[in-house]
């Protein structure tokens, strides 16, 4: 497994006082497919966490003919410990734009909407502006493509691509069926590309320095940098941009306050990572990939009360429409208290041990198979503090 | 357009279907029965429950085997260590939802989840049970169906049934996580929502968590207090009560259940066809009488006739088209005429006080049992119908009572009902009514007789959502000359999920009679018939009954002698004062 | 009219009445009334052509669309994990002390609602609460309970 050391960069957030939408000027001059290629050249992987490659995703969208097709903007940043998407939104929300419009340009898509978790709606305001900034460049360089925001409700697993499709058609956010995908058959049926904040915000940076520059950073199946969000036992909480690719040994150096016992990479659907493996875990597609939550834990805190929380979480924000999630997640936050309190034996720990797998293996979406890799990882690890 | 042909192997056995077909589909296909839950022939695909995973090559995940496209290559194994335990698992998490007290259950010995849980030999309750004790109080309030939401396994076949099926809208899902539930509008009892009481849910449930409000007990109770007690069947219910019992329907069926109710202790088994072919004649006349009036004077009288013998449909319009409610015919469905005959007509022929006399009708509906509550259906100060009772609920009373239908010997109905008519026998499917309308108002405006072309009006037949047919009566009777060369038109509108559709579009086209049956297939396919139901069950059930009218001599209601009878004695003439009385809900809006 | 009535007509008189309109409209509601009432639910399907449970079954999947009365402020406490590890229990007890209600309560005055909330997006500035849409961060006890004051005065 390639690695490296750490390292920091400045790609997301540099550049910008400048830009004038110079970056979406240029690369609209530009033939569509060969945008694409150059997105599909710089290997750029879904920044939500899925790691879909997004020049496959636009490439797929444009080839799907149809009436029309509409670019998503998935700004419902709710997994825990994340908080990425607000930064870009808050700080440059033209990148993000940019890269939206260039989606746009390539698929066809006359419509795009971000999809703003209510928890933001406090920057209405300052998006709407940016919006009307944004109109009016377009319109300008003679590309017919607007932006709405649409206001989530208030539920996690509006995340999912397809939940979200259903929550802007004014439905309950539930996953649909895949196939089709909604790059075939999306938002009304039309083919629709949803991407995370900073997947569009990293095209545009894609566009601004080349694919060739960009593909540099990282390690081949992870190239690039991606945004960092800190939370927990460390000194430095924030936002932190780092090349994808180094070892969780030099992310804790670096970050951890010198008495890290363990990192939750990628928030409550990621991995609990203990001390011991911190130096051969690879932060990226080729260990473990995260869409940018990074929690630690010092040797102070209680890996049970953790895996709690995070079972509690997932009780409550389970769309509750499948089986194995809604049901699942209720057995096992129930199965690890009655063990922690002794009215089940600690044989039972391997009952819901196989039930996390079958959740894993069939839940409808990819939340609900998620909730599997914090408890295997958490008990796993921490066996003795999750039993006693 | 022909479809693509798709070729896949499940479990290493090839096979080939069209494009679009499911995996589940396919393994159907090859007799590989895959277990499914929340799929129903009759909805919209879901893909909730996850029973039906299986593993297909080259995927990280199970996949749904309903929800799944069958593609070219695709290699699907639907038993393996993988999906078993992914299975079992699924099915130990719902019943930890459940409260699988089994025993105590109505629908103990035909429970999809009881079933599946014998398959995958759940012994132990593996997890913690998370029913809670406030779940386990039904709400019994409405009168025709019980929701136990401790028995919901939120397959969400009864929110797809009411909304998708029925256009009804009485249940959705709630909440999310661990709240997630199926309820009504602020989970409100089921009488304080609107409901049309059809029970369509109830036959697509896999559990008991919708049943019907059963009152077969009290049937048992009353038949051994001394009074009469009268008990009707209808062919809608004789027809398909044999998939409950285990015997096929033949032409023997009928007379046997009528030795099997005198057994269990009726005094009179009467035919239900016999008050049918009272309802289309008096129907008729209300029709007759409308066109009369709205020919006189313009507007005096609301066309077209729309029919209300579908106690679903009469709620259903009153809520969502209460602009109809002067369309709607003024007459008692045959399940109420039926008990208004018997406690007037009957009682009087057989000297007894109609006090002394019980009405029970068994019934293919569970709205009727809402229909017999409506203090509107009396006749004297006496209710019409006293207890209603499903298919279901008769087999069950059966099944108590130790008898074999087979084995017993015929017995005639009550001399009184022993002719029905073929007509009567269709209306109890979608389009018969229309049917059996059309038999007798040609004879009764042309004064000729029918031709053979009209004893079957194909456009009317079928389980399209709309029908429709045009009648031009020429060389009329001089009473109905305005009708001379008029064309008349009949629609069919089956099941109130298509009546948005049609009476959405009613005011561009003219129509002077239309029938409304609540459910697909008419009362048929209705909420009180035996479970599983699908369309294809509902068809083979239908056939029986238009074979039933092809071999009766007896064509039409107006034909049945008895029925003649009944009117020479006693109604004096369709429309008499003596018919408004005992034959009408209300005081007809036209006279 | 009622008021809420009128909302609903000026909303799809403005917007139209398909599907995709719901949730915004319900948005404007809560915005305006708090909550989502049994009126409201009840004109919002009538309006739009749907069925009540429809109506009721979409809002309540959602955790900022309200079907029980809230109080003109909601005060929405984050309770994730990061948070959980800057000491939230305090705060949320000293709020719930200080206001007098539990968790999912409003004041009698109606003013308050205490709601508990899966994570706010500020994890590096935990703990984090919300008043309606603004966001407070790194609290302590006593920074809470002045916030809640400035809002009392309003």
């Amino acid at each position: 497994m390639e690695s490296h050391e750490l390292k920091r960069i400045d790609l997301i957030f540099s550049n910008y006082t400048t830009s004038k939408y110079k970056v979406l000027e240029r690369t609209l001059q530009r033939d569509p497919d060969e945008i694409i290629n150059e997105l599909m050249d710089s290997g750029l992987k879904g920044r939500g966490n899925a790691g879909f490659p997004t020049g496959l995703k636009w490439k797929f969208a444009r080839r799907n003919e149809a009436e029309t097709h509409y670019v998503i903007c998935n700004a419902n940043e709710s997994e825990t410990g994340t908080f990425k998407d607000r930064e870009i939104l808050e700080r440059v929300p033209r990148k993000v734009l940019s890269g939206m419009a260039i989606c746009a340009y390539c698929t066809g898509a006359r419509k795009g909407i971000i999809y703003l978790r209510q928890e933001y709606a406090y920057m209405m305001e300052h998006l709407q502006n940016e919006l009307n900034i944004f109109h009016q460049h377009v319109k300008e360089f003679n590309f017919d493509f607007t932006v709405e925001i649409f206001l989530g409700s208030g539920s996690y697993v509006s995340g999912e691509e397809s939940a979200m499709l259903d929550s802007i058609e004014g439905y309950r956010a539930e996953p649909r069926n895949k196939p089709p995908y909604p790059i075939t058959k999306g938002l009304f049926d039309m083919p629709t590309v949803v991407n995370n904040v900073e997947t569009f915000a990293t095209a545009q940076v894609i566009f601004r320095i080349g694919a060739e520059e960009y593909s540099k950073l990282g390690t081949p199946l992870s190239p690039g940098s991606k945004l960092f969000t800190l939370s927990g036992d460390t000194p430095k909480p924030g936002i932190h941009e780092l090349e994808l690719g180094m070892t969780l040994q030099d992310f804790v150096k670096e970050f951890g306050d010198n008495n890290t016992k363990a990192v939750q990479v990628g928030g409550a659907s990621g991995y609990c990572i203990p001390q011991k493996l911190f130096a051969e875990t690879v932060i990226g597609f080729e260990g473990i990939p995260t869409g940018g939550s990074m929690i630690l834990f010092n040797n102070s805190r209680s890996m049970y009360k953790v895996l709690h929380e995070y079972l509690r979480f997932f009780t409550e924000e389970s769309c509750g429409l499948c089986t194995p999630c809604r049901i699942g997640t209720q057995q096992l936050l129930k199965g690890v208290e009655a063990v922690k309190k002794g009215e089940r034996p600690v044989s039972y720990i391997d009952v819901l041990i196989k039930l996390a797998l079958s959740m894993k293996s069939s839940a409808k979406c990819g939340l609900g198979q998620s909730v599997a890799n914090p408890f295997i990882s958490i008990i796993d690890n921490f066996k003795e503090e999750i039993l006693y | 357009m022909e479809k693509y042909q798709v070729s896949l192997t499940i479990n290493n056995i090839p096979v080939t279907v069209e494009e679009g077909s499911t995996v589940l589909d396919a393994a159907r296909k090859v007799n590989l029965h895959i277990p499914t839950l929340c799929n129903h022939p009759d909805l919209k695909v879901a893909g909730n429950c996850r029973v039906c995973v299986v593993e297909i090559k080259g995927q990280k995940e199970l996949s749904a085997a309903c929800a799944t496209p069958a593609t070219e290559d695709m290699e699907v194994f639907t038993n393996s260590r993988r999906v078993r335990t992914a299975r079992k698992n699924i099915v130990e998490l719902l019943l930890s939802e459940h409260n699988a007290d089994c025993t105590k259950c109505y629908r103990n010995g035909n429970c999809e989840l009881q079933w599946l849980a014998s398959e995958y030999r759940i012994g132990d309750h593996v997890f913690h049970d998370l029913v809670k004790e406030q779940e386990k109080i039904p709400d019994t309030s409405s009168w025709s169906l019980i929701k136990d939401d401790s028995k919901c396994i939120r397959c969400q076949r009864c929110v797809r049934t009411c909304n998708d099926l029925q256009d009804v809208g009485t249940f959705s899902v709630i909440k999310k996580g661990k709240r997630q539930k199926v309820s009504t509008f602020l989970s409100k009892p089921l009488k304080e929502v609107f409901c049309i009481d059809c029970g369509q849910c109830i036959v697509r449930c896999p559990t008991a968590a919708l049943s019907e409000k059963a009152n077969y007990e009290e049937v048992w109770d009353v038949l051994e207090t001394g009074k009469h007690v009268v008990i009707s069947t209808t062919p809608a219910v004789r027809a398909a009560i044999g998939e409950e019992l285990g015997f096929e329907y033949n032409k023997h069926s009928d007379l046997k259940i009528v030795t099997a109710l005198k057994l269990m202790g009726f005094n009179s088994v009467v035919d239900y066809g016999f008050f049918t072919d009272i309802y289309i004649v008096e129907l008729c006349t209300e029709f007759l009488l409308r066109m009369k009036q709205a020919q006189a004077n313009e507007g005096s009288a609301k066309m077209p006739l729309i029919s209300s013998g579908s106690p679903g449909w009469v709620k259903y319009a009153a809520e969502k088209h209460p602009e109809l409610a002067g369309n709607l015919s003024d007459c008692k469905s045959p399940h109420q005429i039926f008990g208004a005959v018997v406690k007037s007509f009957y009682a009087d022929k057989k000297a007894l006080d109609p006090k002394k006399i019980i009405t029970v009708s068994v019934s293919p509906c569970t709205a009727a049992k809402a229909e017999s509550a409506n203090p509107k259906m009396e006749v004297n100060g006496l209710k019409d119908v006293d207890f209603t009772i499903t298919t279901r609920e008769l087999a069950r009373m059966i099944r108590q009572s130790g008898i074999d239908i087979e084995r017993l010997p015929e017995t005639d109905y009550d001399n009184l009902t022993q002719i029905h008519s073929g007509a009567s026998v269709l209306t109890e499917l979608s389009g018969g009514t229309t049917e059996a309308l059309i038999r007798t108002l040609y004879e009764l405006i042309t004064g000729n007789e029918l031709t053979p072309e009209l004893l079957k009006i194909m456009p009317l037949r079928g389980q399209n959502g709309i029908k429709e047919t045009v009648m031009k009566f020429t060389d009329v009777r001089a009473d109905w000359d305005f009708l001379e060369g008029k064309e008349l038109r009949f629609a069919v509108v089956n099941g109130t999920g298509n009546a948005a559709k049609f009476f959405g579009t009613l005011p561009e086209k003219e129509y002077h009679f239309v029938e409304v049956m609540a459910c697909a297939g008419g009362c048929i396919g209705g909420g009180g018939q035996p479970i599983p139901v699908s369309a294809e069950l509902v068809k083979a059930r239908s056939s029986i009954l238009y074979s039933l009218d092809e071999i009766n001599g007896v064509k039409k209601s107006h034909d049945n002698s008895a029925l003649q009878d009944i009117f020479r004695e006693f109604l004096k003439q369709p429309g008499s004062e003596k018919a408004k009385e005992i034959l009408y809900k209300e005081v007809p809006k036209v006279n | 009219m009622s008021e809420t009535k009128t909302l609903i007509q000026e909303y799809i008189a403005l917007n139209g009445k398909s599907r995709n309109q719901l949730l915004p409209l319900l948005q404007n509601i809560v915005q305006h009334q708090n909550y989502l009432s049994e009126e409201a639910m009840t004109e919002v399907a009538r309006a739009m052509g749907l069925s009540p449970a429809d109506v009721y079954g979409t809002a309540s999947f959602y955790s900022y669309l309200s079907t029980v009365p809230r109080g003109k402020y909601v005060i929405r406490l984050c309770r994730n994990i990061s948070c959980m590890m800057k000491s939230q229990a305090e705060i949320l007890s000293a709020v719930s002390a200080h206001l007098k209600i539990k968790v999912g309560e409003t004041t009698s005055d109606k003013k308050f609602s205490l709601v508990q909330a899966n994570c706010l997006g500020w994890c590096h500035k935990a703990p984090a609460m919300m008043i309606n849409n603004e966001v407070f961060t790194e609290l302590t006890a006593p920074k809470a309970i002045q916030i809640i004051n400035e809002y009392q005065q309003k």
